[in-house]
């Protein structure tokens, strides 16, 4: 079932109809999964997700999947490809009346970060720029998560991954800064892109509402608290994700045709030290001897977001 | 049925345009640019109705591709080479979708040093992904094989896609007479593309793909598409069959070329295979039993038929046009495994030749003959061969020393 609102205002606009049925093989308090379990209510059921491999290629186990719609694991590097073939022949068979157009079907790549970032830039890049229509979903958990949170291009400045682990060399652990891929993205032009939080359900809700009027690319970044990879018990990925969005390390954004406006513009800015002090990836910052310069650089890049950007509302 | 002057790129092409095919992704390689450069061009005139989409890399062209087999379109692309290779984890992750998309592979040697000119090692890398592959000797042979490839590869007995191989250059880019069949007689004989296995589509929700773990389900799965891509065998010889009786051209799994009484049997394919035949007649002329057995469906390997052809004779050359580093001929490893457990079997000689396009010329043949018949008489076999001429040889030390490089 489609949920017919109009518009998401309140938290009980939501669809109380489950998509991805229980007991999925991710882990305990994955805010990748809870993200999508609030994005299928809104796509409803008739949709094709193309996968892309990481965490969520488990989802499908054979003989099993938690899904009422239709899968295909394609590559790491090819997901928006995939998705390109399946919606040019649903096309193309429903115009050659081989299809009724009641089959037709939503196409969603399902990728993580390190595919998205890095493996399958080109691959996305030339999907949006053939104005393929199709939605995109990462699940952004800032790392490669399903070999064991290695560093991707999305991994924040300041954090530990199991390449990036803080050494005498680099004690901040990742030194690079993470992938605007937003902006990367947005320089495309493409229809619909939006940043959304599990946290911030009638945000995601409303946005994956919109952007279904365009026909086209329709791009989400998922942050996705990751219990695993993120160090912290599962019970708060919730206050996790809350804090991200609070702090101003993940802001919560879309862009139609380029032109970006911001949803949720928090009233003051938490210190970013709340989000990371919380979090066992972030712990070599603070003990044994807190790293004030890193922790003040991170928050610097934060305030100069916020300040520097034409934030709309 | 008309009568053109077609190169083997156009050929394919025309193959396409037959079959009926709804989509081809494309990307851009030579010697291959023709084949898709004239689909293009009928996409967008509409004498083709479907749809033509340039592709960012040969990795996205191929998911492309298989993705929209697997929704129920009929698919074609092709590549070459380096385009291959690039696509290469796609290959596996295709055939193991059980699509029946047609791909052609035009062959180039690959990197490094860069040369566009062919060998067979581009498609050899290629032999165990689970994709049939149809190698072929003359353009019409091409515009036949794409239509035949399509029935074979849609037959529920296989449901594996094919790659058909044509030569770059020699094939790609030689104009031959071909005969171009008649639309409604093709149609006949391959009709419209009807999936009943694998479709995405609203009402039937399809996981495909999906993870496996624990290795007793990847093998039952792998063993599957072995299984079915032996059965293409006999399904082939039904489809060249009825390909026959509609169009008066019969092509089996390996062509069989004067070995009714042959002694030695050379061991080609593609179009070197036309070289060699005209090197048995020369043979013949002098009074040597010789015969040529051209490998066609390479995959699978008629096995069966081979060891049928080849017990009895005397000594059999197997010509590569490609090499395993550190090993030797491809397909002269496969013919020797393939005839060590058979009685009265003759003396195997492996030769190389063709790498980068390089030529072979008669005395080349001689050589290999020469070779043959000793070593059956002597039994003394000698290794692998490089075959290289002293006139190539005596260039070759001008272009080092040119180069300033010592000769080695
Ligand atoms: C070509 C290729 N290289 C490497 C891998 C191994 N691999 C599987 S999942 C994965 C991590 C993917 O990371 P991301 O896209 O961030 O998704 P996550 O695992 O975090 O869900 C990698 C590297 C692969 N499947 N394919
Ligand atoms: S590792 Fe992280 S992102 Fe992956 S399933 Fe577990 S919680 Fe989710």
């Amino acid at each position: 079932m489609q949920s017919d609102h109009t518009a998401y205002k309140r938290i009980k606009d939501i669809s109380r109809d489950e998509f991805i049925l229980p007991g999925t093989t991710v882990c305990a308090g994955c805010g990748g999964l809870e993200a999508l379990r609030l994005a299928h209510k809104v796509l409803g059921n008739n949709v094709v997700f193309v996968n892309a491999a990481g965490c969520f290629t488990l989802l499908a186990l054979f003989p099993y999947s938690p899904f009422k719609g239709s899968w295909l694991y394609t590559n790491m590097a090819s997901a928006p490809a995939g998705a390109q073939g399946i919606r040019d022949a649903l096309d193309i068979l429903i115009e050659k009346k081989r299809l009724r157009p009641e089959e037709d079907l939503k196409v969603i790549v399902l990728a993580g970060d390190g595919s998205t970032y890095d493996m399958a830039l080109s691959a996305t890049s030339g999907a949006i720029y053939r104005n393929l229509d199709f939605y995109y979903f990462c699940y952004d958990n800032e790392a490669y998560g399903n070999t064991g949170m290695q560093m991707s291009s999305a991994s924040p400045l300041g954090a530990k991954t199991t390449t990036s682990i803080p050494d005498e060399q680099s004690p901040m652990g990742t030194k690079f800064h993470k992938k605007d891929i937003f902006e990367i993205w947005r320089a495309h032009k493409p229809p619909y892109i939006a940043t959304i939080s599990p946290r911030h359900p009638v945000d995601l809700s409303e946005k994956f509402r919109r952007s279904m009027q365009f026909k086209g690319p329709k791009l989400f970044i998922a942050l996705s608290p990751c219990p695993t990879g993120w160090l912290y018990d599962p019970s708060h990925s919730a206050k996790i994700a809350r804090l991200a969005v609070e702090t101003g390390i993940w802001a919560l954004k879309e862009a139609v045709f380029g032109e970006t406006i911001h949803t949720y513009i928090p009233s003051k800015l938490k210190p970013v030290e709340e989000y990371l002090s919380v979090q066992g990836r972030f712990s070599h910052l603070f003990v044994p001897v807190r790293q004030d310069e890193t922790i003040k650089k991170i928050q610097d890049e934060i305030n100069y977001y916020w300040n520097h950007t034409e934030i709309q509302k | 049925m008309a009568r053109e002057l077609l190169t083997g790129n156009a050929a394919a092409a025309w193959g396409v345009r037959l079959a009926d095919v709804d989509y081809v992704p494309a990307f851009p390689i030579t010697p291959q640019t023709e084949i898709i450069e004239t689909l293009s061009g009928w996409y967008s005139d509409g004498t083709m109705k479907g749809k033509f989409v340039t592709m960012d890399s040969e990795h996205s062209m191929l998911t492309a591709a298989g993705a929209a087999s697997a929704t129920g379109a009929r698919v074609f692309t092709a590549t070459s080479s380096q385009g291959l290779l690039y696509a290469f984890e796609v290959l596996y992750s295709v055939a193991g979708w059980r699509v029946p998309l047609v791909m052609v592979n035009v062959s180039r040697a690959l990197s490094s040093p860069i040369t566009l000119e062919p060998d067979h090692n581009d498609i050899l890398s290629a032999r165990d992904c689970g994709f049939l592959q149809i190698h072929t000797e003359t353009c019409q042979e091409v515009l036949d094989s794409v239509i035949m490839s399509y029935k074979l590869a849609e037959d529920r007995r296989v449901l594996l896609p094919v790659l058909v191989n044509l030569d770059g250059y020699y094939l790609s880019f030689t104009r031959e007479p071909v005969e171009i069949p008649d639309a409604d007689k093709v149609k006949d004989f391959l009709p419209q593309y009807k999936p009943d296995h694998a479709s995405f589509h609203a009402s039937g929700p399809m996981a495909q793909g999906l993870a496996v773990l624990g290795g007793y389900i990847y093998s039952y799965f792998k063993y599957q598409m072995h299984l079915a891509s032996l059965n293409a065998l006999s399904v082939h010889e039904e489809i060249a069959e009825e390909f026959y009786n509609l169009f008066g051209r019969k092509y089996g799994v390996v062509e069989e070329y004067k070995l009714d009484d042959a002694e030695y049997v050379l061991i080609m394919s593609n179009t070197f295979a036309t070289k060699g035949k005209a090197a048995v007649e020369k043979f013949r002329e002098i009074g040597c039993k010789v015969g040529l057995l051209r490998l066609r469906v390479v995959r699978p390997l008629p096995t069966k038929k081979i060891q049928d052809i080849l017990k009895n004779r005397k000594g059999t050359a197997v010509i590569d046009q490609n090499i395993s580093i550190g090993y030797g001929g491809i397909f002269y490893s496969e013919i020797a495994a393939l005839m060590c457990n058979e009685a009265n079997k003759p003396v195997i000689l492996s030769f190389i030749c063709g790498l980068g396009g390089k030529d072979i010329s008669m005395k080349e043949f001689q050589k290999i003959l020469d070779d043959t018949i000793n070593a059956s008489l002597t039994g003394n076999i000698p290794g692998t061969q490089l075959l290289y001429t002293d006139v190539e040889w005596a260039k070759m030390k001008h272009l080092l020393d040119v180069a300033g490089k010592p000769v080695i």
